[in-house]
């Protein structure tokens, strides 16, 4: 029994943690936690083993990759292995490693300045034909790609470009259908008044683009621009297709190319997938908080 | 001559507007030649190159339906990849929505560490395809990979996962779910945070219980995001390649072309054989196959796509 007088209690919350419904009610609500808590973890556990899995296998020699029964701690870890894998002329990683970072950072430009420049008058501006560039831009986000991939390789080829990144990177400065939705998006709910202050004072559009409204984007630039560097981190088939010279090959061609010269040294290749896989979660962790919203965006239409 | 004075104003207002139609499209420039020269031109010539003989060191050569009789008629290899990317998409794509969807709902409540959990789930989507696939060429192997001694503790049959006919589909269905939830479980979890708790509450006092709360109350709501990430996922799994083409690569897994997806007969085609004719006819058929579908589902969606403030007919 509480010795407390009614003007120590909070007024507004009436006592009623003593009775047995809301004492059934808590434990209920306890229960309930504990076993979300449990689910939580255990699905958890299955999605990380495989990340486990991934780091003490490229630790092993190779004779305890299938060991029977399982090494869970290789003993001891052969920190070596990335030794070998980087060193090896099969995988060398500095080069694969600067194509891609070019590829990345080349085509995060190219597509999220000029997604950002069509989206410009989709948000601010009012001409002609608006409606009708508009649908075919939306009809564009739902085209299976698979259809252009063909004529467009020999498009490239017949201006002798197949080699290089030149292909995969030119398209994506002239903007990109689905980012140029997500920043237009963005671009609306930016205050007209912030735009019109600017024109009074004399500023043209392109003055208004580039001095008021790329700023005022930034956290939308950010996003599109962290999506595709992941996209293009990973990438696969346009630089198979593309990147024909083994020098232009980025990381994960060249785990491929590693992959058919080594296809048994599991540790190897599990320390070569580790090496390609680290950067960008490391890239994840440093703006989890931009990917994260930028998925989201990406699905609500 | 009537009048003249509105002349020169509807002039000016003329001028006016085309200058900015002018600024606009100049803004749009980019843009309009990307569609044109990387959307308009391909497709078309798409068409074109389908009804040819094309092994690139020649010019083109016309030759009318045939790729498509070959196709439907003789490539024996054809409708093994067709079955095969059915296979996979019927149960892959269900799958993870479902997964997805159930850890979006764990997922949607306040527990300690939602966040971490959230950044768990999330993680296999940004591992590289090709590094995913090895890894779980790695777990499932069918003698000493890590899910079999598992399944084998605990008295379970053992299956050969990618080094079998029979269970290299599901294995790659596997590889799918762990790397392919991620993204459709982020874009569940906003549509769940729109969930109007008023809504719950009301059904709460009603006297729902969890799952008439689900069926009832938040499953309609989340019919617009089951759609988004239905179409997407159809979309992408009818694409597949990455993994398939890494697994196929490896000596000894998806045997008997188990594992050849319709993407990978394609790209076999076109940048192996050099076959650009019968390779754009194969990509054709799949386009106007996910556009078809595509269109059946935006067509049904009146039916069971709910969407707020909107009134079912």
């Amino acid at each position: 029994m509480s010795e407390k007088t009614i003007a120590e209690r909070p007024i507004a919350r009436p006592d009623t943690t003593t009775t047995p419904l809301r004492r059934a009610r808590q434990r209920r609500k306890l229960i309930s936690e504990i076993v979300a808590h449990a689910l939580l973890a255990g699905v958890g556990l299955l999605f990380l083993i495989p990340f486990y899995w991934l780091l003490v296998t490229a630790l092993k020699p190779l004779n305890q990759v299938f060991s029977d029964p399982p090494t869970w701690l290789p003993n001891p870890p052969q920190w070596q292995n990335f030794v070998t894998v980087m060193t090896s002329p099969a995988f060398p990683f500095t080069r694969l490693l600067g194509n891609t970072v070019f590829y990345c950072v080349l085509s995060t430009i190219g597509i999220t300045l000029s997604s950002a420049l069509v989206a410009y008058p989709f948000a601010r501006m009012q001409f002609r034909g608006k409606e009708l560039m508009f649908g075919i831009t939306l009809a564009t986000m739902m085209l299976p790609s698979v259809v252009t991939l063909i004529p467009t390789y020999l498009l490239f080829r017949s201006f002798g470009m197949i080699g290089g990144y030149a292909p995969l990177i030119m398209p994506l400065w002239f903007g990109s259908a689905f980012n140029i939705f997500l920043i237009r998006q963005f671009m609306m709910t930016i205050p007209i008044d912030l735009t019109d202050a600017a024109r009074v004072d004399g500023a043209n559009d392109f003055g208004i683009f580039w001095r008021i409204m790329l700023p005022l984007i930034r956290p939308a630039l950010l996003v599109v621009a962290l999506l595709h560097f992941l996209y293009a981190w990973n990438d696969f088939i346009g630089p198979l297709i593309y990147v024909t010279e083994s020098d232009n090959y980025p990381l994960v061609v060249g785990l491929y190319a590693f992959l058919t010269r080594f296809s048994v040294q599991w540790h190897l290749l599990m320390a070569a997938a580790l090496i390609i896989t680290t950067p960008i979660l490391a890239l994840f962790f440093a703006a989890q908080r931009y990917f994260i919203e930028g998925v989201t965006m990406s699905g609500l239409k | 001559m009537q009048s003249i004075s509105p002349a020169p104003a509807a002039q000016t207002i003329r001028r006016k507007q085309l200058g900015q139609d002018l600024r606009a499209y100049l803004f749009l420039a980019p843009w309009i030649f990307s569609l044109l020269v990387f959307t308009a031109y391909p497709m078309l010539s798409s068409f074109y190159y389908s009804l040819t003989r094309y092994t690139i060191l020649n010019p083109p050569v016309w030759i009318g339906l045939d790729n498509f009789v070959t196709m439907f008629t003789r490539d024996q290899l054809y409708w093994t990849a067709v079955w095969n990317t059915i296979y996979f998409t019927i149960f892959s794509v269900p799958l993870s929505l479902a997964v997805a969807l159930g850890l979006a709902l764990l997922l949607n409540q306040r527990a300690v560490g939602i966040g971490v959990y959230r950044t768990i789930y999330y993680l296999p989507a940004l591992v590289p395809a090709v590094a995913g696939t090895l890894l779980f060429v790695v777990l499932l192997d069918p003698r000493n990979g890590l899910v079999n001694t598992v399944l084998g503790s605990l008295g379970l049959p053992e299956p050969g996962w990618l080094r079998s006919a029979a269970w290299s589909k599901p294995g790659l269905i596997l590889l799918s779910i762990w790397a392919g939830t991620g993204g459709s479980m982020l874009i569940f979890l906003a549509g769940l945070k729109d969930v109007p708790a008023s809504l719950l509450e009301a059904a709460l006092i009603d006297g729902a219980g969890p799952w008439q709360r689900f069926r009832y109350v938040i499953l309609p709501l989340l019919t617009p995001v089951l759609y988004f990430n239905l179409i997407i996922g159809i979309i992408n799994s009818f694409q597949v390649f990455g993994p398939v083409f890494i697994a196929t690569v490896v000596r000894g897994l998806g045997p008997l072309n188990s594992l050849l997806m319709y993407m990978q007969l394609i790209y076999r085609n076109a940048f192996n054989q050099f076959n650009m004719g019968y390779a754009s006819a194969m990509a054709l058929v799949l386009f106007v196959v996910l556009v078809a579908l595509t269109l059946l589902l935006v067509r049904t969606s009146r039916y069971w796509v709910f969407y707020e403030g909107e009134k079912r007919a």
